[in-house]
């Protein structure tokens, strides 16, 4: 029997065919594949609505082949809330940074979380501020140099960098936290894993989700993209553990 | 002193300080983050308070407490963030603290975009939160004006104990011009800061708030606020006029950077033998009424033409004023668009035109 | 001269926007009228970067330059896309070190610099802006050669090294830009 060519890789339906503005060695478009592909797995595309945050992923409906909002900065758990609780049949999903999620948006995702809001939230910690050109985050590390904290954070002045997943975790709404990375395949393979065991969750109506995701900020780390991937092994991850944060049996009213 | 080539977001930060503007509050937005980035740096250096907050809403009001203490503070934002600040100037112009706010406009609504533009005129001058009351608010079209009205902005939001907004556009924010420093700053006396909150010792405490619940106080907070707003109407009214004469035909009103913009025009139209004069407020509240009023009812001027990037917002002013002695007419452009001198020559050239068609 | 506009483009990182702000210093030692214009906004993303000077007598109006009276470009796309906005008669200025085409207009003074072979010779890759900075004022002369090199000396007083390096290649640029034109008059007449 003649083997027939088979594709074993392609672009997943859930992404649209175009080029991403993202600067060469961001790990963005890598979380948006992944979540992509889950959609497509799960064969969610059709009801999906995603919410998109201020930030350089502030775009990302152009690269999505889903409905899509673009909400204020940091609001995007507020839209996704009103959108989820008129139509309970769709699937929502918010796709936020660091800044916009745990700076100008943390009221909004503590209570969405604690509400148990039925949406995923894809939240990309790169501990700076992307889109406005490399300002400090309330995830930025200890030390590091940033435009706005030019001698690195300290931590005596503007307190320590904020675990957002370990922080929602203390909540007993969640039903879902778990915080991965993108830095090389294995972690790859596991954050896909999250991203879509999120998704079928809220696709069984469990409460909120969330996955952080570590991703990389090249341009204002001010290193190269092979090195940024160090950064994240070496510096991310000793600060951030990865790992389940709540598990689905411990959460869900 | 002498003159150094500075961006105006940069030129802004460093007038505040000398100002004695020392304690910023900020939250990054394009395009005046470099304000944030420059103080960053230099307010260790002079000993004053610098500090990220965790959003706009924050923001204004880490800077509606700072100001309770009697010091000078800063803040800097474009459109969305100051759209977020909006809650915090309510109170603080209710409680009749001083704060100077820098607003870089960039293209709305919303999101909008990150060029520049004008269109925040009516959240600047008529209000934005809730409640009687105003903002003083000041627009600068170089960046020595900038420096020298920021300057200012401390010494009047002090004297009248009100917000004052420096409003500038992107285009002031991100480009450089030589400026120049006052070696030192003399500003009249005023009176001392009795009403601050620094410790009721030998004193009745001091209460810091705009909460009145029986009407008739509450009216009466409006109505002290409401004659500050006249003495401001008195004393803080500037403006400036470019070729104004008595042969202009038109006369443009038109400020910032859009001000600028028409001053090419006049200039490349007076080589056309076409006289036309320019009327730019400086200060957008208190507006220059009676100046303009002047200016327009001039029996030479045939049509005032109102340019503005935006759709049409400082017009309704124009309008206002004028009061229908003669045609107010509007050109703009908006969403980041900046109109070249050629189309606003070609708007000035249809409207004479069709001014002399009608004959 | 009353007002002149010169537009500095190329990619991010090639010294065009030092290049324009090191004229508009030595402009502001002349006691001229500078205004320096950046480029920011959506199309920073795409990596070239522009600036736009204006040195003028008098006070300077609009700060929006369309039609610039030259252009240095420091690239293929930069070239592209300001060759076609200088003003008839104007002058461009290119790095012919990656740039492999000259203009098709014949009312602009074109002046070719191999910036990034000038600037390997001098012994650095990071002057690439200067060679370019020496052949516009050789060009034009909008403020002196002098002038410009009093800058630099303010700007890098302390890295003897650099401001060696910086001095050489400004006169290089400056003299291959005279030698063209130079050139040019003897070949026609
Ligand atoms: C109200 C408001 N404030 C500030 C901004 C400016 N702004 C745009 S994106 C951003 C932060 C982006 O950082 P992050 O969320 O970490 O995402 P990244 O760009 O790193 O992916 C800020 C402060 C804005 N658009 N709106
Ligand atoms: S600025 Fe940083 S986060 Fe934004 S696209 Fe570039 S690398 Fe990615």
């Amino acid at each position: 029997m003649e083997e027939q060519s088979k594709t074993i890789f392609d672009r997943p339906e859930s992404l649209r065919d175009v080029v991403t503005h993202y600067c060469p060695g961001c790990t963005h478009g890598i979380i948006h594949r992944l979540v992509a592909e889950a959609l497509d797995e799960l064969g969610l595309r059709e009801r999906t609505c995603g919410v998109a945050p201020v930030g350089c992923s502030v775009l990302c409906y152009n690269y999505y082949n889903c409905d899509f909002l673009e909400a204020p900065h940091g609001r995007a758990p507020a839209l996704a809330t009103g959108f989820k609780r008129l139509r309970p049949d769709m699937i929502v999903f918010t796709y936020q940074g660091d800044g916009d999620l745990a700076s100008i948006g943390m009221a909004e995702i503590i209570h969405a979380a604690n509400r148990g809001e039925k949406f995923t939230t894809i939240f990309v910690n790169n501990a700076i501020y992307g889109m406005t050109g490399g300002q400090m985050a309330p995830t930025t590390l200890e030390g590091q140099i940033t435009s706005t904290c030019p001698n690195g954070r300290n931590l005596e002045d503007v307190g320590h960098p904020i675990r957002v997943s370990e922080l929602l975790a203390t909540l007993a709404t969640p039903s879902y936290i778990e915080r991965v990375s993108v830095h090389s395949p294995m972690h790859i393979i596991k954050a896909k894993r999250a991203i879509k065991k999120a998704f079928e969750l809220q696709a069984e109506n469990k409460c909120f989700t969330m996955i952080e995701v570590l991703s990389t900020c090249p341009t204002n780390w001010g290193i190269t993209p092979g090195d940024s991937l160090d950064w994240v092994e070496k510096n991310l991850l000793a600060y951030y553990p990865l790992g389940v944060k709540k598990r689905p049996d411990q959460g869900d009213k | 002193m002498a003159k150094i080539l500075m961006k105006g977001n940069e030129a802004i930060a460093e007038a505040a300080i000398r100002a004695g503007g020392k304690h910023y509050f900020c939250y990054p937005i394009t395009p005046q983050t470099e304000v944030a980035e420059y103080l960053a740096r230099r307010m260790p250096e002079v000993d004053g308070v610098f500090l990220q907050g965790e959003s706009e809403i924050a923001v204004g009001n880490m800077v509606f407490g700072a100001a309770a203490t009697g010091k000078r503070v800063f803040t800097s934002s474009s459109s969305p963030g100051i759209s977020l600040m909006q809650e915090s100037l309510s109170y603080i112009a209710g409680a009749q603290l001083p704060v100077v706010i820098l607003n870089v406009m960039r293209g709305g609504p919303g999101l909008g975009g990150i060029l520049p533009a004008q269109s925040d005129y009516f959240q600047a001058v008529k209000g934005g939160g809730h409640g009687d009351y105003r903002i003083i608010c000041l627009a600068p079209s170089t960046i020595q004006e900038a420096v020298d009205l920021t300057i200012e902005a401390f010494y009047i939001a002090d004297k009248y104990r009100n917000p004052v907004m420096i409003i500038a556009d992107g285009m002031i924010g991100q480009m450089m011009e030589p400026v120049e420093f006052p070696d030192e700053i003399n500003e009249p006396e005023l009176p001392p800061k009795t009403w601050a909150a620094t410790g009721a010792k030998g004193r009745e405490p001091n209460i810091i708030k705009s909460l009145y619940l029986d009407p008739l106080r509450l009216e009466d907070n409006s109505i002290v606020l409401y004659k500050k707003y006249e003495e401001v109407k008195k004393n803080e009214v500037r403006f400036e006029n470019y070729k104004v004469n008595k042969k202009n035909k038109v006369l443009i009103v038109s400020y910032g950077t859009m001000a600028r913009i028409c001053q090419t025009v006049i200039d490349e139209l007076e080589a056309e033998d076409i006289s036309v004069g320019l009327f730019r407020p400086i200060s957008l509240f208190p507006y220059p009424e009676a100046a303009l009023k002047e200016e327009a009812d001039r029996a030479n001027i045939k049509t005032v033409l109102t340019v503005e990037m935006s759709m049409g917002q400082m017009v309704e002013d124009v309008e206002r004023v004028v009061k229908g002695a003669k045609p107010v007419k509007f050109f703009g452009r908006t969403g980041g668009i900046v109109p070249t001198p050629d189309e606003v020559k070609e708007q000035i050239k249809y409207l004479l035109r069709s001014e002399s068609a009608k004959g | 001269m009353s007002q002149y506009e010169v537009t500095w483009a190329g990619f991010g990182g090639q010294g065009v926007m030092v290049a324009g702000q090191l004229l508009a210093y030595t402009g502001i030692a002349e006691g001229k009228q500078i205004v320096w214009i950046p480029s920011y906004g959506p199309e920073m993303r795409g990596g070239t970067a522009y600036c736009t000077v204006v040195v003028s007598d008098r006070r300077i109006g609009s700060p929006i330059i369309r039609f610039p009276q030259a252009a240095v470009v420091f690239n293929r796309p930069s070239f592209d896309k300001f060759t076609p906005t200088i003003k008839p008669g104007g002058l461009l200025v290119v790095n012919s070190s990656l740039i492999d085409v000259t203009t098709e207009r014949d009312d602009l003074t074109e002046i070719l610099v191999p910036a990034n072979q000038m600037a390997m010779e001098a012994g650095s890759p990071k002057v690439v802006n200067i060679a370019m900075l020496g052949a516009f004022i050789g060009a034009c002369e909008i403020v002196s050669l002098d002038n410009v090199k009093k800058t630099l000396e303010d700007k890098l007083g302390k890295k003897k090294d650099l401001l060696g390096i910086n001095m050489k290649i400004l006169q290089a640029g400056y003299d291959l830009a005279k030698n063209t034109i130079a050139g040019r008059a003897t070949s026609e007449s």
